[in-house]
């Protein structure tokens, strides 16, 4: 995968060509789709918007402000304010850095763990590996949100606890997918050659198995981090997220439905701050998954 | 016969390994049940107490056990938050949920099917591209949004649908006027996903040589699509439908609390911020056993779709 091919093609005028690599391809194929590149831009902006949240808006963005209640969007207020008069922008910053640190945190705990399940039950088998995979099996019958609930009702609510049960709600699949890749992967040539020349399991797995199944873990987490940006909004929404007055989209949607008839921007912007989001990460993630795929790559 | 045994003895087998998981989940993580049921009114002896009543205070094999024994015979106890038992709790807000997904999964049909049709058979027009945009859109807007955008619009300023509850008490074609807005918005996450796969299925199908043998022959495009292509595209549209209607009775509580509906996802939801240890356990036990069941029904249908898993 790593090996590098020079390009042959002749040319008129000569002319400095990089060496064809398998990421410098994925890259090319990548720029080629303007669907993932629209979801690499809007991902962008999310981060964009989260550094902002992070160090560009006041403490006092949360602070209740009754004079200022329900306003519509104006120049001075561009999204309007909630209930409580604060200013619907300055939260929906504020809300961006912990959506994306939920998702990446989230699918962090579920890639980590999971591929660790599936590296050792791909590359021992037998028993354990059988024990391994019928314990995903049966994570995978939950569905999404009721496993996060399952794991909320005994962890107890609050950001870190949502972290850890949408880490686990993803984990399964990245045990599916890494246990699929190394069953692939553990009887091919340079694998038996690295054995034969005495290299350890531990060496193996590090050096071979693992950068070579990357791609599709790298996918996956692409696009599971949409995944849980929408559980945790969905959390958050029912009360099982951070404590108010922690500006989270979910939340702030939940405030809103009170006041839904007569300011429905409450409910809006940060369902539109959610909504581009997780399209931003889809989109970028299919794109992924199509540019990383050799077969696809040059059609 | 077969397939239908050897596929309701995988059920009972993922049954009982969703429900150990489950077991696990609540024993071995790290938050303790008894002091989150009994929160600020932390004692002692009241902690004893509770930890004998739910037998947490034996070993893990015999509580594991003791949870299988409850969960098969259905005998949860009694509601910590509503002092009800458990069981009746569960049984009377079971019907809700159940008519929300089946209208759920009616509203993906409708509106999936012909939208991936459509972006099948309109490749790469502006029809096509429309199509897609919406199913886009519904795969990344959280379904409590669309939720609230149709009580604003058909609710508020139209006037068309009521807003809140399911019309207990009431004739059914009123019921049915309450079930409305909550199943359009449980089913279009999942119609966006089905719109997406018939449209795949579809144009894999499309391109095989059997049917441009068929359209050579004079068929004409609607037994084309009716007798041939539809019915060979619907083994992966099925195996999302059957999926969806998995997910949604997980995500059913979502919209039932937006519309104050009853049901058992309102209920489990009530039970895990109150701390009602016994009743989100059977509410869980119960909406997994429901998504078991409708998996084994999904692997018994293919089956009839399609003889040669009948056969395999």
């Amino acid at each position: 995968m790593s090996s590098t091919v020079w390009s042959t093609r002749a040319s008129a005028t000569p002319e400095v060509r990089l060496p064809r690599t398998f990421w410098r391809d994925t890259g090319q194929a990548l720029r080629r789709q303007k669907a993932a590149l629209l979801g690499l831009a809007l991902v962008g902006l999310v981060i964009l918007a989260a550094l902002i949240g992070q160090v560009g808006v006041p403490e006092s963005a949360n602070r209740t402000n009754l004079a200022q209640r329900l306003s519509g969007p104006s120049p001075q207020h561009v999204l309007g304010t909630d209930g409580a008069g604060r200013d619907i922008l300055q939260r929906v910053l504020l809300g961006a850095p912990l959506s994306l640190a939920v998702g990446v945190v989230a699918v962090a705990i579920g890639s980590v763990l999971g591929s660790l399940q599936g590296l050792i039950a791909g590359f021992r088998g037998g028993l354990l590996g059988s024990v391994i995979m019928r314990f995903t099996d049966a994570m995978l019958a939950f569905p999404t949100l009721l496993f996060a609930l399952a794991i909320i009702a005994t962890l107890g609510p609050g950001l870190s606890n949502v972290m850890i049960a949408v880490g686990l709600t993803s984990m399964p699949r990245f045990t599916r997918v890494m246990h699929a890749e190394v069953l692939s992967l553990r009887n091919r040539d340079y694998v038996l050659a690295a054995r034969s020349l005495g290299a350890t399991t531990p060496t193996i797995l590090w050096r071979h198995i693992l950068p070579n199944a990357m791609s599709s873990v790298l996918v996956l987490s692409t696009l599971s981090v949409s995944t849980a940006i929408l559980a945790e909004a969905t959390l958050s929404f029912l009360g099982l997220g951070p404590r108010p007055p922690t500006a989270t989209w979910g939340a702030m949607i939940s405030d809103g439905t009170s006041v839904l008839q007569v300011a429905p921007w409450v409910v809006l912007f940060p369902g539109l701050a959610i909504t581009l989001t997780v399209l931003g990460f889809s989109l970028f993630g299919d794109g992924l998954r199509d540019a990383l795929d050799v077969r696809l790559r040059d059609r | 016969m077969t397939l239908i045994l050897r596929r309701l003895l995988q059920a009972v087998v993922t049954l009982l390994g969703a429900l150990t998981v489950m077991f696990l989940i609540l024993r071995l993580t790290p938050g303790d049940p008894v002091q989150i049921m009994l929160g600020d009114y932390r004692t002692p002896e009241l902690e004893a107490a509770l930890r004998a009543r739910y037998g947490l205070d034996q070993p893990l094999p015999m509580q594991y056990i003791r949870y299988v024994g409850n969960v098969l015979t259905g005998q949860f106890g009694v509601s910590y938050w509503r002092n009800q038992d458990v069981s009746t709790l569960v049984a009377n807000a079971f019907p809700y949920t159940l008519q929300l997904s089946l209208a759920g999964i009616i509203v993906t049909c409708v509106i999936g099917l012909p939208l991936g049709l459509l972006a099948a058979l309109k490749r790469n027009t502006l029809a096509d591209i429309a199509a897609m945009l919406i199913a886009l859109l519904g795969v990344a807007a959280p379904g409590f949004l669309l939720a609230l955008i149709l009580i604003y619009v058909l609710s508020y300023a139209l006037g068309l649908f009521p807003v809140q509850g399911a019309g207990e008490g009431t004739g059914a074609l009123n019921q049915a006027r309450y079930l409305v807005l909550p199943a359009v918005a449980l089913g279009f996450h999942s119609a966006a996903l089905v719109a997406r796969t018939t449209r795949s299925a579809l144009l894999n199908v499309l391109s095989e040589d059997y049917l441009r043998t068929a359209r050579a022959k004079g068929l004409t495009q609607a037994a084309l699509l009716t007798r041939h292509a539809f019915q060979n595209a619907l083994i992966p549209i099925l195996a999302v439908l059957g999926l969806q209607l998995g997910q949604m009775l997980g995500a059913a509580g979502v919209i039932e609390i937006v519309f104050n509906r009853p049901g058992l996802g309102n209920m489990l939801i009530g039970a895990i911020l109150s701390r009602d240890y016994p009743l989100s356990q059977a509410v869980l036990a119960v909406l997994l056993s429901g998504v078991i069941l409708i998996n084994l029904l999904t692997d018994v249908l293919y089956g009839l779709v399609d003889p040669r898993i009948r056969h395999a």
